[in-house]
């Protein structure tokens, strides 16, 4: 149980401004991630939050209660770090178990908690060893067992798979999401990965220097994205940004004339501009198809086979690179000229600023 | 290996003999026999003297059966010296253990100014031994003109001549003096090499002040101070110029340890066959000690 709220929070060194005020309200049981670019701010913020970092202006309350000069142990919130920060002259059992001997619980609780949450993680084997005779894979559960044996309101995760090869990244993934749902508690998640970010999060909140840049469902952010920052950090390989003026606009959308010739149209009920204004229109790479009667034309670069796919790194002269997801079998070669098609209803517009100017309804089928 | 096999040969040799068949004892050869030269002919020698009545005064040199020895056992001076050894050793180990560990705590505490403290916090290990021990007798200890008589006077008490009253306490304090700051170095490092995750953790974990002492700092120094317990242990073994500097052994033996005591014999009584006797107990001694050290260093530098 903890629902926890963040109103201006602001963290100051001395001559950096680390968090230039951030609101932000995390529900119970919610599963939020925070995303960024390195130095965004993310692990910081995280900090506040765990009590590791004072709180330099704003307020922050867990369940209501102002929880600003609270140390860390009377939060309620259990951290895993990123490098685990096991004890290592501790045995398992002995790291699991430490909080509680420093909370003066009985010995007898303690070894039923530490077995209980060994159960649930499979360690009960390896209880007695030491944390340098643990896998990878070991000392990441070892590091979540000490933090449910708290009992904690909330559980603080800073890029905690970031230690681990590939195939185990993806199965801790699955196990985290389940924990969540399984415990019932609320949980923060920190990474740079933003496919940890799109698989994981209840709601993702994406941080650029200091600031919040948007906050949203991963499908949110993924057909939505507030601004340029978002468009370009979520999703992979990035949105294609094409500069161009806004040359027509009725009910039904707007048309865009790009810089190097083409007009494109841009399906949205509400989008905020008039003709003439400048603007960057936004297509992602599975949105647009190579077509002979493409609107925009240029030469293949590079092609990669990645067997589900073929991705077409487009050369544009004097124009920023656009990539394009073919299918699997497309037959493009480098330096072959093509001609691209962006899918009309899934282009997006932004303004001068930098601001999204459409926003579009989207429903699951 | 019958037949030579030159590294030319190795090389060409096709990859059904994986191993290089080089004789790598040639090789070897000038660093062991020179090594063997430099400690072991000594070490002979030294058990050969201690078999003889070998004193510079009456030539020559005689075999004299195991004389030496049962004087060196019936002797009480010998136990004294043992004693007093461990006394020494046991005494700069334990305040070195004790104030190296506290200096390195608030040392590594961020303050400022703190890298003026650490340079002087380091800097007795620089000063020689003799130059220590002459600082100590002269300007410190001294009761007519030393800075410890004067406070003595300042506080209403009557100074102490410290190494005639308390001779082996001074030795210890002079060594200690220097040893200290040996392990407030290597302490100090093996706080900075602390994960400061650990820390963390320990605090959200709900671990304050002493229980993070305790629980995640000691914990953490028992390697290194297991390194500062063997080597200054060697160190202290052959503890001499303080001892010659200050009290000569004195007052009566009070501060003759085992090397001390065979120095006496060797050179003040010029008994190179009882010296040598001693000696060879002490390289016994040594080793010993050394079993048990090494023995325990290499534990915990596994765990």
């Amino acid at each position: 149980m903890a629902k926890l709220l963040l109103e201006k929070v602001e963290k100051r060194y001395e001559g950096f401004h680390a968090i230039k005020g951030v609101d932000l309200s995390i529900d119970d049981r919610e599963f939020v991630v925070f995303v960024g670019p390195s130095g965004c701010g993310k692990t910081t913020l995280l900090r506040m939050i765990a009590g590791l970092e004072e709180i330099s202006g704003g307020d922050f309350s867990i369940d209501g209660v102002r929880a600003n000069d609270i140390p860390p142990d009377k939060r309620g919130l259990a951290m895993v770090f990123q490098t685990y920060a096991l004890y290592p002259h501790m045995t398992v059992a002995e790291n699991m178990g430490f909080a509680l001997k420093m909370a003066k619980v009985p010995k007898a609780e303690i070894e039923r908690k530490v077995a209980h949450a060994a159960e649930m993680l499979q360690l009960d084997k390896v209880l007695a060893r030491r944390p340098k005779a643990l896998s990878g894979g070991q000392r990441q559960r070892v590091a979540i067992g000490r933090a449910i044996v708290r009992n904690p309101k909330g559980f603080l995760f800073d890029e905690p798979l970031s230690n681990l090869d590939a195939a185990l990244r993806v199965q801790m993934r699955t196990e985290l999401v389940k924990l969540n749902k399984q415990l019932e508690t609320t949980m923060i998640y920190v990474t740079h990965d933003q496919v940890e970010a799109m698989t994981m999060a209840d709601r993702i909140v994406v941080l650029n220097g200091g600031i919040v840049e948007q906050v949203g469902s991963p499908l949110e952010l993924y057909h939505n994205p507030a601004n340029l920052f978002v468009a370009g950090f979520i999703g992979s390989p990035k949105m294609n940004l094409l500069q161009g003026v806004v040359s027509a606009r009725d009910d039904a959308g707007a048309d865009v004339k790009l810089d190097d010739g083409g007009s494109i149209r841009v399906a949205a009920a509400n989008i905020a501009a008039a003709p003439g204004l400048r603007v960057t229109l936004g297509i992602r790479p599975e949105h647009t198809a190579l077509a002979a009667d493409g609107e925009i034309g240029g030469t293949a670069d590079f092609v990669e086979h990645l067997g589900n796919e073929t991705l077409v790194y487009v050369r544009r002269p004097g124009e920023a690179q656009m990539i394009v997801k073919a299918d699997d079998l497309a037959g493009v070669r480098m330096g072959d000229p093509v001609r691209m098609k962006p899918q009309p209803a899934r282009a997006v517009l932004f303004g001068p600023d930098g601001k999204a100017l459409l926003r579009r309804e989207f429903h699951l089928r | 290996m019958s037949q030579p096999v030159s590294p030319t040969m190795t090389k060409a040799a096709p990859s059904a003999a994986p191993r290089r068949q080089v004789r790598t004892l040639p090789l070897l050869l000038p660093a062991v026999v020179l090594l063997l030269l430099w400690s072991i002919l000594p070490l002979l020698q030294t058990i050969l003297y201690s078999f003889q009545h070998y004193n510079l005064m009456e030539p020559p040199a005689a075999y004299n059966g195991g004389l030496n020895y049962t004087y060196l056992f019936t002797d009480s001076s010998t136990w004294t010296a043992i004693w007093n050894s461990v006394v020494l050793v046991a005494g700069v180990l334990a305040a070195s253990i004790v104030f190296g560990t506290i200096i390195a705590l608030l040392l590594n505490n961020d303050f400022p100014g703190r890298n003026i403290a650490r340079l002087m916090a380091i800097a007795p290990f620089f000063v020689m031994s003799p130059v220590a021990a002459l600082i100590w007798k002269n300007l410190l200890l001294d009761p007519v003109s030393g800075l410890a008589g004067w406070l003595m006077t300042l506080a209403g008490l009557k100074p102490i001549a410290w190494f005639s009253v308390y001779p082996m306490l001074s030795i210890v304090v002079i060594y200690s003096w220097r040893w200290i700051p040996f392990a407030t170095l290597i302490l100090l490092t093996a706080l900075q090499s602390l994960d400061t995750d650990q820390l963390e953790a320990a605090r959200m974990d709900g671990a304050k002040g002493f229980a993070r002492l305790r629980y995640i700092v000691l914990p953490h120094l028992g390697r290194p101070i297991s390194i500062v317990v063997m080597l200054e242990s060697i160190f202290m073994l052959s503890a001499f110029a303080v001892i010659y500097t200050t009290t000569n052994g004195g007052p009566g033996d009070a501060t003759t340890t085992l090397t001390y005591m065979i120095f006496i014999r060797a050179l003040n009584d010029f008994s190179i066959g009882s010296a040598s006797a001693a000696g060879v107990f002490a390289i016994v001694l040594a080793n010993i000690l050394a079993f048990f050290l090494i023995r325990a260093v290499s534990r915990t530098l596994q765990a």
